[in-house]
This record gives C-alpha cells, structure tokens and sequence, in this order.
C-alpha cells in the first residue's frame, strides 16, 4: 500500500504534470502553426480591445443576453466552475503537500467550507448529467464521452471528500482520489476539456470579429 | 414560447431537381475525394478548435429561429452541426450521396447564416460558418439546390444574379431616370461618369422586380445634390448568390468585378442599395477572398448613407410619418456592420411613432430568408415560412402595421411570414418612407 501510495504521489504525479502541461502546450502550439500556415489572416483580425472585451462579457455572470436567459444554468456552470477551480489550489491538505515538498504555502480554505464547494462540484456534474438526460436538445448532441467528462471531472471531488471524512478505508480512498485527479489533468489536454484553454482563443477571435469588424456586441 | 409549427409533422418530402440529380451522379469515391480535399486543403485550426470545443452543451439552441420555432433538437445550431459536420470529420468523408443530400439541405435551407448563435454560444463558436463549410462541400459536389444554382450561374454569365442583359440594365436605368423626370426635370443617372464621388450599386432583382427603388434612389440622390454615378457595365450588380452556395471562385470573380468597376470610375466610395447580403459579400466577405483586409474602395450601406445625409443636412424631413411603425433589424448590417442605432436614428427622424420589436439590435431574430435560404426557392417556401413562427409572433406583438426592413431578403422573407400568419402588415425600405417625409427642394420641383 505504501509502496503504490509513493508511487502516484512521487512519480505518477511528475508524469502527469509532463503530459498535462506538455500536452496543452502541444495542443496549443499545434494550432498556432496551423493557423499561421493555413489562415494567418486571422492574425491581422485580431484586436486585444475586442478581445478583452468580450472575454470580459462572458466570464462575468449574467453579463450576455443567454446567460440572462437561463438563470439556473448561468449560476449552476459558474458556481462549478468557481469551486472546480479555487478548491484544490487552497485546500489546506494540498497546501501541506506543497510545503513538504517545495517550501512552498499560501492562504487555505477552511475545511468546512472547501468541503461545501467539493460538494457543490459534485451537484453540479450531477445537474449537468441530468440536464443532458432530460432537455432534449443537449440529449440530442449528448454521447457516452460527454458523461465520461462529467465523471473524469467529478471523480477527484468525490474521492477526495470521501477520503477526508474517511467514512470507507483511508489510504484506498486517498491513493484513489490522487489517482483520480491525475487521470482529470490527464484529460484536459486530450478532450473536450481543452476548453480550458480554448475559451480564451475562440472569443477573442469572436469578440475581435465582431467588435471590429462588425462593429457589433457578441454577448 | 415556441408555437408548435410542428404540428405540421409527417411531411411530404420536397423535391428538388438539384438536389436529387446531384446526389444521383455522386460516388462514394468521389464524395470521399472532394470532403478530404476540403478538409486538408481550406479546414484549418478554426474549424478544428471549434470541433474540439464545443462541449455539446445546447446553449446556442434559442439562438436559432429555426429551433425557436419548431422546438426540436434537429433544428438546433448544435444539432445541426452534428448531423453533417461531425459526421463527416468522424467518418473522414466516407458518407453515402444520400448523407451529401441531406446535408445540402440542412445547411441550404436550414440555416441562415445569421450568426445569432455566435452570440449565444459561450465560446463564440461560428456555426454559420461550420454550416458555409458544409455548403462548400456540396457545392464542390454538385449538391445545390436548383434555385439557388440557377442564380450563381446567372451570376458566372453575366456578373449579375438576374441574367439581366447589358442593354436591358441601361434601359432599365433610362427608364427609370425618364419616370423621375417627370417629378424632377434635372435629374440625371449619370452612367460611368468617371470621377463621381459614388458609385450607387444595387443587386440584379432591382432592375428585374423593382425598379422603383432605382427611381427612388435617384430622387433621393439629385434632392440631397450628390455627385453620383451608376455602371453601365457588368459589375453594377453588387449581389452575390455564389457565395452562399459555396462558390468562393466565383464569389471572388463577382467582386474582383464590382471593386474594379468602381476603381475604374475612380469614385470615392460605394454606396449600396437597401440589401444585406450583398453587404456582407462586399464588405466583409468577398473582399477576404480577394485578399482585401477590408475593403479597397470604402462600401457604405444604404442606411449610413441616409443617415449621414440627415445629419449632415444634405436633406430634411418636412413631415414624419404619423402611422406606428416598427423596425427589423436585418442581421447582415447589425450583426454584420453595428447599423442598429443610425437605423434608429433615421426612424425617429421620420416617424412620429415607433414602436420596438423584442429582441432587437444584435438580438434581432432572422427573417429565416437571408442566407440564400429565400434563393432556393418556391419548393422551400413552406418549409422557410414555418421555420420561423417566432418571427411572425415577434411581429404580431409590435401590434404596428408597418415593418421598416432595409433588406431586399428580410422584406421577400417578412412578405412571406405576414401573409402566411395573416398579421396585416406591410413592409417598407428606408427610400419609401424618405420618399414619403423627405423635403423635395422647389428649385427641383417640375
Ligand atoms: C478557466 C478555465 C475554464 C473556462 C473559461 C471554462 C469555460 C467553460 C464554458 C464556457 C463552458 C460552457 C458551458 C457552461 O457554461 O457550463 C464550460 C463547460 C464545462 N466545463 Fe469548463 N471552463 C474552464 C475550465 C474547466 C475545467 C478545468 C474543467 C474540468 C476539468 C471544466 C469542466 C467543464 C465541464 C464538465 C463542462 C460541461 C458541463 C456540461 O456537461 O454541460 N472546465 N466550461
Ligand atoms: S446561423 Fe442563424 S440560422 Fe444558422 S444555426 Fe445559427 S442561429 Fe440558426
Ligand atoms: S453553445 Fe457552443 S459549445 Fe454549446 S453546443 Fe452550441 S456550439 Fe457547442
């Protein structure tokens, strides 16, 4: 056990940060090549104004016409993605990790309260989950891998409120969550979870287009 | 929110010759060939991260008046892509000619190309562009629908969208300086007057089904003293059916004609008639294909152009309109060009009433006609008019039995939904009710 416990959180873990920030790199410079080939134009469109403009549009809550539209859905993808984010950057046991071994610490959540946001990121897959079961529009563009991200994104939420309450063996659970939340990092490059790093890209384009060109809003 | 036009389910299939004898010749080799091409050849990194992207989330579905109205997924921006882009990237182009038929008909008559889900999608994925891509393919493979066709080859014989002969266009435009004569005495549609500080152009249906608008404009032109011309030569029509079947070659060579036509004449600027696809085709479509940032000769709309002569005094108002109207905000110069508040500019100028439709500005819903959507003509007509009950409702509720729609597609498009819904309206272009308002100056009065 404690030999396999060494393992993902000595080298697994040193592999993961490789392929999750070796492969967003590649994902993202991949693109850059391929539109300085095929559509350099795009470049001579972009406007960092519009850009931020937009950008600006639509990380705010309600701040575009559809996010006022779908009030539930606007709280449920921000509250998510909030807690998704904040959560394990300042989770005290984290924290501690980084202390051990790199010297390293900042401010942490209190305990209740980043259990409460692991919570509210589990509801949240679980609401999503449904939305695509029940609204027929997102049912009709849903397939097996779209589940498979809502599981990869709560697994290391899951296992590790589980672990912290320790209600089921201890040391499982927690090789578990470590497990779970490399298998995330892992993912994001490789799925639709790129997103992450797309979003930023795809609206200032957008934004650029129709700030500049158009001479339009685009939220 | 949605009325179920869907009630009208189990629908007779449409046929359309284009359609079908196209995908008749097709092979699966060939269709194989043709998408690889694309997809290596013009797909890139946009299409590629937008197909990464997109988290299927549905969001962008109340953007589409299509979805709005019907209310079932298919009709969805998302929904659409999925059944013809995703499959072809999945399948790397092995589909059946059935699929390239059905695809053809999805991205022809079932979406506008209005970009109103750009807005909605929270990445600003353009589907409008996903669906020109598509129609690109079916273009490439001979899938287009009959109508639509018939107007782009129109436009590779002839450089206008109507196959309007060169002596009927100058006779048309005699005619119509002749008719205005009659109200003005000195006016003049000078042709090819070199120097001139515009070059007025309109699109091919003008002198084909409504010459008045050249009449119109002409009236306007002399009132307000502007230095103008018309061409006298291919390149007057600034139309362009090609590039919304996918025919980016001949797109180019329509516009390539109309910017050489104006530099020729050495005009300032052009100024377009009252259409919004032509507008995006001249001032931010086609002159990428030709290499052009923006465009090399400035392109204004009708509506700025109005608006700049009101403000500038040019002309002036002497009575406003009494009757309520109401405004539609066509996507390719609001959406496209930000035209939305020297519309309101010019409305309040001339009316005493006006009365806002909801949603409107960049949030206006498409006529459902734009797009070529309206070119493919009557065997889509019922489809098209069903597609956007939203729209019929959106206008009912102004309770306004004027609709200003500065758009030659919205104004067939909005015909088409007031009559089906039977919501005793009429439209009008700006040029009518500047014709009804504007100040005639009596040194030009007959
Ligand atoms: C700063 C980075 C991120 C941004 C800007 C971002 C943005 C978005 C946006 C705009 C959506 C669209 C739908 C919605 O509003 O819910 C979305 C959905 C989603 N995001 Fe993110 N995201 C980010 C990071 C992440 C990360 C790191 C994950 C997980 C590892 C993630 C997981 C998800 C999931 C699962 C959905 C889809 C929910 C569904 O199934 O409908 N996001 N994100
Ligand atoms: S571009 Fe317009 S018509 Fe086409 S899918 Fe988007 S909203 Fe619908
Ligand atoms: S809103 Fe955007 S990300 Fe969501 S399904 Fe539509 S296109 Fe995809």
């Amino acid at each position: 056990m404690q030999g396999i416990y060494e393992f993902v959180r000595g080298p697994l873990l040193w592999l993961t940060f490789i392929v999750f920030i070796g492969g967003s790199l590649y994902r993202l410079i991949s693109m850059y090549y391929l539109l300085k080939k095929k559509e350099r134009w795009v470049f001579n469109y972009m406007s960092l104004k519009y850009s931020l403009r937009s950008i600006l549009h639509w990380i705010i809550p309600f701040a575009s016409a559809n996010m006022r539209q779908r009030p539930i859905m606007t709280v449920m993808s921000f509250v998510f993605h909030i807690c998704l984010l904040v959560t394990p950057v300042f989770l005290l046991s984290h924290i501690v990790l980084w202390d051990e071994s790199w010297n390293l610490s900042w401010w942490a959540l209190p305990d209740w309260i980043a259990d409460i946001m692991a919570l509210v990121v589990i509801g949240a897959c679980v609401f999503f989950a449904f939305r695509r079961q029940i609204l027929p529009e997102v049912k009709y563009v849903t397939s097996v891998a779209d589940y498979a991200i809502l599981a990869i994104t709560a697994a290391p939420f899951i296992t590790g409120f589980l672990a912290y309450h320790q209600w089921i063996e201890y040391r499982t659970m927690l090789i578990l969550h470590i497990l779970a939340g490399e298998a995330m990092l892992v993912a994001i490059p490789f799925t639709r979870l790129i997103h992450m790093f797309y979003f930023w890209f795809t609206r200032a384009y957008t934004g650029s287009e129709f700030g500049g060109v158009r001479h339009a809003r685009d939220w | 929110m949605a009325v179920p036009a869907t009630k009208l389910k189990e629908k007779k299939e449409i046929i359309d010759v284009g359609l079908e004898e196209g995908a008749a010749r097709l092979t699966y080799e060939r269709i194989e060939q043709v998408i690889n091409r694309v997809i290596t050849a013009e797909m890139a990194a946009r299409m590629k991260v937008y197909v990464d992207t997109c988290i299927h989330c549905g969001l962008c579905s109340t953007a589409c008046h299509y979805y709005l109205s019907h209310g079932t997924p298919e009709w969805a921006p998302v929904g659409k892509v999925k059944q013809t882009m995703w499959e072809i990237l999945e399948k790397k182009g092995k589909v059946s000619p059935e699929f390239i038929k059905r695809a053809s008909i999805i991205a022809s008559t079932e979406c506008n190309v209005c970009r109103r889900c750009s807005m909605y999608c929270p990445y600003g994925i353009d589907v409008a562009y996903i669906m020109a891509t598509v129609r690109r393919i079916c273009h490439l493979l001979g899938v287009t629908p009959q109508y639509i066709q018939d107007t782009a080859h129109s436009h590779s014989a002839t450089m206008n969208q109507m196959w309007v002969k060169e002596d009927e266009w100058i006779d048309t435009l005699q005619w119509q300086e002749g008719e205005a004569q009659a109200e003005m005495p000195s006016l003049r549609i000078a042709l090819d007057k070199e120097g001139a500080d515009i070059m007025y152009s309109v699109i091919g249906p003008e002198p084909k089904f409504r010459a008045q608008l050249i009449y119109q404009a002409a009236i306007l032109m002399t009132a307000a003293g502007v230095d103008w011309t018309m061409p006298a030569s291919p390149g007057w029509d600034n139309s362009d059916m090609a590039m919304f079947t996918g025919d980016f070659e001949m797109m180019g060579r329509i516009k390539r004609t109309h910017f050489e036509t104006a530099a020729k004449l050495r005009v300032k600027k052009i100024v377009m008639g009252e259409c919004g696809h032509a507008f995006r085709s001249v001032y931010d479509v086609g002159n990428r294909w030709l290499g052009w940032k923006m465009p090399p000769i400035p392109v204004i709309h009708a509506t700025q152009f109005y608006y700049e002569l009101l403000k500038e005094g040019k002309i002036k108002i002497a009575r406003k309109l009494k009757e309520p109207v109401t405004l539609h905000d066509p996507c390719n110069i609001v959406r496209g060009r930000g035209l939305h508040e020297m519309m309101r500019y010019l409305v309040n100028a001339t009316c005493e009433n006006f009365v806002e439709m909801y949603p409107n500005r960049e949030q206006n819903h498409c006529c459902c006609a734009g797009g070529g959507v309206i070119n493919c003509g009557p065997p889509w007509k019922t489809k098209r008019v069903e597609s956007n009950s939203i729209k019929a409702e959106q206008l009912a509720a102004t309770g306004v039995h004027i609709c200003i729609a500065p758009c030659h597609n919205c104004h067939g498009g909005l015909e088409d939904i007031i009559n089906t819904y039977k919501l005793n309206m009429h439209t009008m272009f700006f040029i009518d009710v500047l014709m009804k308002t504007m100040e005639i100056p009596d040194a030009l009065k007959a």
